[in-house]
């Protein structure tokens, strides 16, 4: 996963003079919601958890968490559902997709409705915290597999726009640093060896994760989404 | 039916061993064209046994086969005859080899078809709607004075309801020669061919026979148009009088088959469930106490049901060749972390086609893998593969202990050189890239030669 830095782990509880960030979970296993609950407890504030979209967006919007751990799939919908909703009256809740799918078009789906990350329902649990406080502090956070993904889907954007020219070449290609970035975050690299390998500042790193969030997020192509439907069946 | 069923049995009863082949005594006496025309119409001995339906060499049912083959007689002969003696009597042993077929087991078979027949009760059912279909011919027959479809139709009803229980109870193989032989565009290998041509034949020979049952006695056209108005008349009352209860059959009928093709389909997952899922959980719990195991056993299931959900992967397809560069790549996956318990992050963008340069370059990323998984000491090891239009390239890192490169231990030199020489000899490069503490990668390209640009980035 993107987060973990070697060593990194539990350390302290928080990080000093930042409170612990208040965290909402929502899943519709009881038992996941639980093991969370566990693994997070002493390091982060649990302000509330739900089980499917219409609680998850009443509550949400009440108890205001920094990050909401989201599951992709929920009863009635995608968890993009939540994500829109809160965020259009609460813009500054975030959100960090969980998922036991790794079918691109969920993730790229919950990614574009606002999604400041996605990860694995196997990560560690240090890996959990690590990513949770990454996205409280404003980062992405960027899996191997998310940026496999992306990669995938701008290239595969970019063959087609050599016959069509892009609606918006600022949203719809990512730079060569980007890419670069992508690539080492697909090889297992933190962004603390990203930005060694690169001879960049780990802000750097972040700035540019986040500026391909962005993107992901903006970018009006519809070939991003056609491509994560397409790539299922192929 | 009954009665039939055990007629079968009395069929097997009279058909005794046969010692002694009396046709080869038979013919010592006679001229010498006889013993000729004897070897003609009877090349075989006759068989002993009782009287089955062989599932080789058979037209139709195989009830002319199977003659031929008890009594040693030619087959074509036996055919002919039977041919004849159908249109001598107008259609009657046409019948009687319907019913031959349903009463003589088919090779290899316990039982007739007609013992299956019994407890099917929806076919039963279905042959009688034929047979209510074939008595409305019957009325109308009568209403126009043509007493010679009343002898026609009585074997013809007989061969439908008969066709009917055969095509419902017939086993799996002899159904499907029937389909075959029904099949509408038949394809042209010899035995269908014939099949073909034989349905054909018959088909001219009823259109003639109607048309000039038809037109005889009627020298013009305005004459003929009454008595077919009465038909059409007729035909119609007697469907909107039993319509509904054909149609509901007819829906019956594919209501059952789409429960069957449900029920096949459940199986068919109840089945892949159980090799993986459900043996993979009883492993796990009887291997509870061995938390790695059960965490090495729940990962390669959780890869292989991951596969059969999103990417339609039946599992254990993945176990032989791969076709394309995240095939491979997924083979890699799968091995390594079945055969040594550590976890394979693996990532590709794009896919192409292997060939022989890639095929060498997917081997070297194995070899790099199974090195970190048994040297590194991390428990997982990343692998990204990217397909490029110009190359490919495999990145496989760990972080584990690593090691320092310009004091390569021997057992690391190994793998760097053995590595670097698979990919030099395509093309490639490889670098290995290691420190103390800081874990290991390789690093290994591979351009492209075949022309397969158009492959999906």
């Amino acid at each position: 996963m993107a987060g973990p830095e070697p060593g990194a782990g539990r350390g302290a509880p928080a990080a000093p003079g930042t409170p612990a960030p208040r965290v909402y979970i929502v899943d519709d296993h009881g038992m996941f919601r639980s093991g969370v609950r566990s693994e997070l407890s002493g390091y982060v504030e649990i302000v509330g958890e739900a089980a499917d979209v219409a609680p998850a967006i009443s509550e949400i919007s009440a108890a205001l968490p920094d990050v909401v751990l989201l599951d992709v799939h929920l009863p009635s919908g995608g968890g993009q559902q939540v994500v829109a909703a809160v965020r259009a009256g609460h813009p500054e809740v975030k959100f960090l997709a969980l998922s036991a799918s790794d079918a691109p078009e969920d993730v790229i789906a919950v990614i574009r409705a606002g999604a400041r990350g996605y990860v694995t329902k196997t990560i560690s649990g240090p890996e959990l915290l690590d990513a949770v406080r990454r996205v409280a502090a404003g980062d992405a956070v960027f899996s191997p597999r998310l940026a496999g993904f992306v990669l995938d889907a701008f290239a595969a954007g970019a063959a087609a726009e050599l016959e069509r020219p892009s609606f918006d070449p600022e949203l719809d290609q990512l730079t060569g640093r980007e890419r670069e970035v992508l690539r080492l975050i697909a090889r297992g690299y933190t962004y603390r060896e990203v930005a060694r390998e690169l001879f960049i500042s780990v802000k750097t790193v972040e700035s540019h994760v986040s500026s391909v969030l962005r993107k992901l997020q903006l970018s009006s192509r519809h070939q991003l989404t056609r491509w994560a439907a397409e790539r299922r069946l192929t | 039916m009954a009665d039939e069923a055990d007629t079968s049995a009395g069929w097997h009863a009279t058909t005794g061993p046969d010692g002694e082949p009396s046709g080869a005594t038979a013919s010592g006496h006679g001229p010498e064209w006889l013993t000729r025309l004897g070897a003609r119409i009877r090349p075989g001995q006759p068989g002993d046994g009782p009287l089955r339906r062989p599932l080789e060499g058979r037209l139709l049912g195989g009830v002319a086969a199977g003659i031929a083959e008890r009594t040693g007689l030619d087959v074509s002969l036996v055919r002919a005859v039977l041919v004849v003696l159908a249109l001598v009597t107008s259609g009657f042993v046409a019948a009687a080899y319907v019913i031959a077929w349903l009463l003589i087991p088919a090779q290899g078979a316990d039982t007739s078809i007609a013992t299956t027949a019994l407890a099917d009760k929806r076919g039963i059912a279905l042959a009688a709607a034929l047979a209510s279909v074939l008595a409305a011919a019957l009325v109308i027959a009568s209403a126009l004075h043509a007493s010679w479809v009343a002898g026609l139709a009585v074997p013809l009803l007989v061969c439908a309801a008969g066709l009917v229980l055969i095509s419902r109870n017939a086993d799996p193989v002899e159904r499907q020669q029937l389909r075959e032989f029904a099949d509408p565009a038949g394809r042209p290998s010899s035995r269908r061919r014939s099949r073909l041509l034989l349905r054909l034949a018959v088909a001219v020979l009823l259109l003639l026979g109607g048309s000039v049952a038809l037109l005889e006695g009627h020298e013009t056209t305005a004459a003929l148009l009454r008595p077919l108005a009465g038909i059409v008349l007729l035909v119609g009352g007697i469907a909107l009088a039993f319509g509904p209860w054909w149609l509901r059959i007819a829906r019956d009928l594919v209501q059952e088959r789409q429960a069957r093709i449900r029920a096949e389909e459940r199986a068919d997952i109840a089945a892949r469930v159980h090799d993986s899922v459900l043996q993979t959980l009883a492993l796990i719990q009887r291997r509870a106490g061995d938390p790695h195991q059960v965490i090495h056993l729940a990962r390669a299931q959780e890869r292989e049901l991951r596969s059969w959900l999103f990417d339609g992967r039946a599992p254990g397809s993945l176990d032989s060749e791969a076709a394309t560069v995240a095939d491979g790549v997924r083979l890699i996956q799968q091995d390594v972390e079945a055969q040594h318990g550590i976890s394979v992050e693996a990532v590709t963008v794009g896919d192409c086609l292997l060939d022989e340069e890639l095929a060498a370059l997917l081997a070297a990323a194995r070899e790099a893998t199974v090195n970190a998984a048994k040297w590194s000491g991390a428990d997982v090891v990343s692998v990204f593969a990217e397909v490029e239009p110009d190359s490919v390239s495999v990145f496989v890192r760990d972080r584990g202990r690593g090691f320092d490169p310009d004091a390569v231990p021997a057992d690391r030199k190994g793998l760097a050189e053995s590595v670097r020489a698979r990919v030099a000899r395509r093309g490639g490069s490889a670098t290995v890239r290691s420190a103390p503490g800081e874990g290991t990668e390789v690093s290994l390209v591979m351009p492209r030669v075949t022309a397969d640009r158009s492959a999906r980035r």
